[in-house]
């Protein structure tokens, strides 16, 4: 799950993490009194959105207009938030669609000495979480590991022992940071990486992490995601998710405990098991088609989660032909079939249905789909299914 | 021969008395795995399927000598479900339950590979040697014994190939799920060891999907280490950056993790790679055919 910039750093704020003052607003008026809250003097007007290079993406109804402006009087702030809250900022994170503001972030200015980066993730080749640290801050990050990689610093740390102060001393000898400011990042790294285990996040980032001109270490930027698994002991986190940022399809899906994704193509994929509905994709993609999504009905299938699933399929005005492949193990074929049918009955389809069905009691399976009497086009075997369902969709 | 389980190891059931516990434990059964109980804190004395139930895995090794065990219990149980496991000198823990948090696992794998015992899942189909033990929720029928060392991150696609292998008439030594998390207790590498001494296993199929850097550690550890044939399919090909493709692992995030990269490092240890999803079994005909 993702939260917003303004939300990051409420959480970074209670948690003791410094970071700089600032105020949401959802209009232009609430923009401006933000503004003259934090002093008059240099603020920063933050579109907030669920995605990265706000500052480089620009707004597709005002194309002058970035996703964060540096403003300098109570008038331009509203200005800037006028033309960011309703319009649609297109940045390289959010494809050419972009995705609509619908609040923005006042925050105070920052005399700024350095910019660096900071992020957390867990490693999975080590099973560990680990802190990375660069002194490019304020460009991708995977920008710096492909091109300078020698200049990004890691430190693993064990969840219930959290970084020590030694790491931070180490990373700072790195990074050049030197006399009180090694203090100000040890507080500030040290209490992110405790936070970091406490919200069972899967990701922090601060970019850039800023060493003002006092010396302080402050995030300047915050970007906090979690571990959807751990969620259910997160109730509080639960209220910061923002429907409004996500597909509907897969907040639908979401639901109805259907794993979805909603991709670009036109044939319709119902499958059940993660790693068979990836491989759905590729072999469509192989025999010349575009898959519309990913969708793992998981492995019950029942005739209530299909119906929802084609539903949901349906719904995508781009689909011209569905595939259901299903591989029957605890499940039977038969089962399987008349969940189809009845889902098929249900719904109305107003495209082709290819179907193809394997496992346990296959034949039975097949027959009651060519019994039916409905117009579904039976498939054998992976290969037919793709060149069968490309073909329906032409 | 085979790796991990055979027709004499003792299995556990934590969690039977629970809906999937309870069925799946039938499954083995039926099977000819030797279950000899199950396990439910607060449900010691009652029985499930005619087996004894316990309150703690402590009591069932005593009691039943089990060595292996399997866990359905959820997700937030989970973690202590495997080192309760452990803790009893369990040999092979096998966690079915999906969606354990990843700050659990960070944990729970310390501590695994600090001692003597194979934990394979979370969020996985368990393993089979065919003709002898099952552990886990994969259909037993589809299964073939024979010389093929099958490992996946996944589970009906595992299905899929070893129907494959078995229509081929290439049976398999044991299959494994390692599950779909980015964490999990055992890895390609872990495998690829004992299939390489396991007399019984001639070749190997390797399942893997995008996300982490797995794959390309197999691979570097195929060219260096294995000599049987392998023969590799990669799942996610068409699937796009910073989504999460259903399995929490199965994600390609900062760019890093895409099926391309796999594909090339497997293709540079010399690995039969299968380009189509339907092209697994007939993939590990090749790889041993180029052996030959």
């Amino acid at each position: 799950m993702k939260i917003h910039e303004f939300q990051a750093k409420q959480l970074l704020r209670q948690a003791g993490v410094a970071v700089l003052e600032g105020h949401v607003a959802k209009t232009a008026e609430e923009a401006g009194a933000a503004y003259d809250a934090l002093g008059g003097a240099i603020a920063v007007v933050k579109a907030q959105i669920h995605a990265g290079g706000r500052g480089k993406g620009t707004i597709l109804e005002h194309p002058q207009q970035h996703g964060v402006q540096l403003v300098k009087s109570r008038q331009e702030a509203e200005d800037v938030a006028g033309r960011l809250l309703g319009g649609t900022l297109v940045t390289i994170q959010t494809g050419p669609a972009g995705h609509t503001v619908r609040q923005v972030f006042v925050e105070a200015g920052c005399d700024i000495a350095r910019e660096l980066y900071l992020g957390i993730v867990i490693d999975r080749a080590a099973s560990q979480p680990v802190l990375m640290v660069s002194s490019e801050g304020g460009v991708e990050i995977e920008k710096v590991a492909a091109e300078t990689p020698e200049l990004i610093f890691k430190e693993h740390f064990d969840p219930h022992v959290g970084l020590q102060s030694f790491q931070v001393r180490k990373l700072c000898w790195k990074l050049g940071i030197t006399g009180k400011s090694v203090r100000s990042a040890e507080k500030f790294m040290r209490t992110l990486c405790k936070l970091f285990v406490q919200q069972d996040c899967s990701l922090v980032e601060i970019n850039p992490l800023v060493v003002t001109g006092a010396g302080e270490i402050v995030a300047l930027d915050a970007k906090m995601t979690f571990d959807d698994n751990a969620l259910f002991r997160h109730q509080d986190l639960l209220e910061l998710r923002d429907l409004t940022e996500e597909d509907p399809a897969e907040v639908r899906a979401g639901k109805a405990d259907l794993s979805f994704v909603k991709l670009e193509g036109n044939i319709g994929c119902l499958v059940n098991g993660a790693g068979l509905a990836m491989s759905t994709m590729d072999i469509i993609k192989l025999h010349g088609g575009q898959p519309a999504n990913f969708l793992d009905v998981g492995g019950g299938a029942q005739t209530e989660q299909v119906t929802e699933a084609f539903r949901i399929l349906l719904s995508d005005p781009n689909v011209r032909a569905v595939l259901v492949n299903i591989f029957g193990g605890i499940m039977q074929c038969t089962t399987i079939a008349n969940a189809v049918l009845a889902a098929y009955k249900t719904v109305g389809f107003n495209v082709p249905l290819v179907v193809r069905l394997e496992g346990t009691e296959v034949a039975e399976g097949r027959k009651i789909l060519a019994e039916s009497g409905v117009d579904i086009i039976t498939a054998e075997g992976l290969t037919d299914a793709a060149k069968k369902v490309v073909a329906a969709a032409g | 021969m085979s790796i991990l389980v055979n027709k004499d190891t003792r299995l556990l059931c934590q969690g039977i008395t629970g809906r999937a516990g309870a069925f799946h434990t039938k499954g083995c059964l039926e099977y000819g795995t030797q279950v000899v109980g199950g396990v439910t804190p607060g449900k010691g004395g009652k029985t499930v399927e005619g087996l004894p139930v316990f309150d703690t895995v402590c009591e069932a090794v005593e009691k039943e000598g089990a060595n292996a065990t399997m866990i359905f219990v959820p997700a937030a149980f989970t973690a202590d479900a495997i080192l309760e496991a452990v803790d009893a000198g369990i040999e092979v823990v096998v966690a079915i339950t999906e969606g354990v948090p990843v700050v659990d696992m960070v944990h729970v794998y310390a501590t695994v590979r600090r001692q003597n015992v194979t934990l394979i899942g979370p969020n996985c189909p368990g393993l089979i040697t065919p003709d002898e033990c099952k552990i886990g929720i994969m259909p037993g029928y589809i299964h073939k014994k024979g010389p093929v060392g099958l490992m996946s991150r996944s589970g009906t696609l595992t299905y899929e190939a070893v129907w494959q292998l078995t229509n081929l008439g290439l049976g398999q030594s044991t299959c494994v799920g390692l599950g779909g998390d980015p964490i999990v207790g055992t890895s390609f590498i872990d495998l690829l060891r004992q299939f390489e001494a396991d007399p019984e296993t001639e070749a190997i199929l390797m399942m893997g999907e995008i996300g982490g850097t797995a794959e390309e550690e197999a691979a570097a550890f195929v060219k260096e280490h294995v000599s049987k044939p392998v023969a590799a399919f990669i799942a996610g090909r068409t699937a796009p950056p910073g989504k999460r493709m259903g399995h929490a692992g199965a994600i390609i995030s900062g760019g890093k993790g895409t099926a391309a990269e796999k594909v090339a490092a497997l293709e540079a240890a010399g690995i039969e790679i299968a380009e189509s999803p339907a092209d697994m079994g007939a993939a590990v005909q090749r790889a041993i055919a180029k052996r030959s």
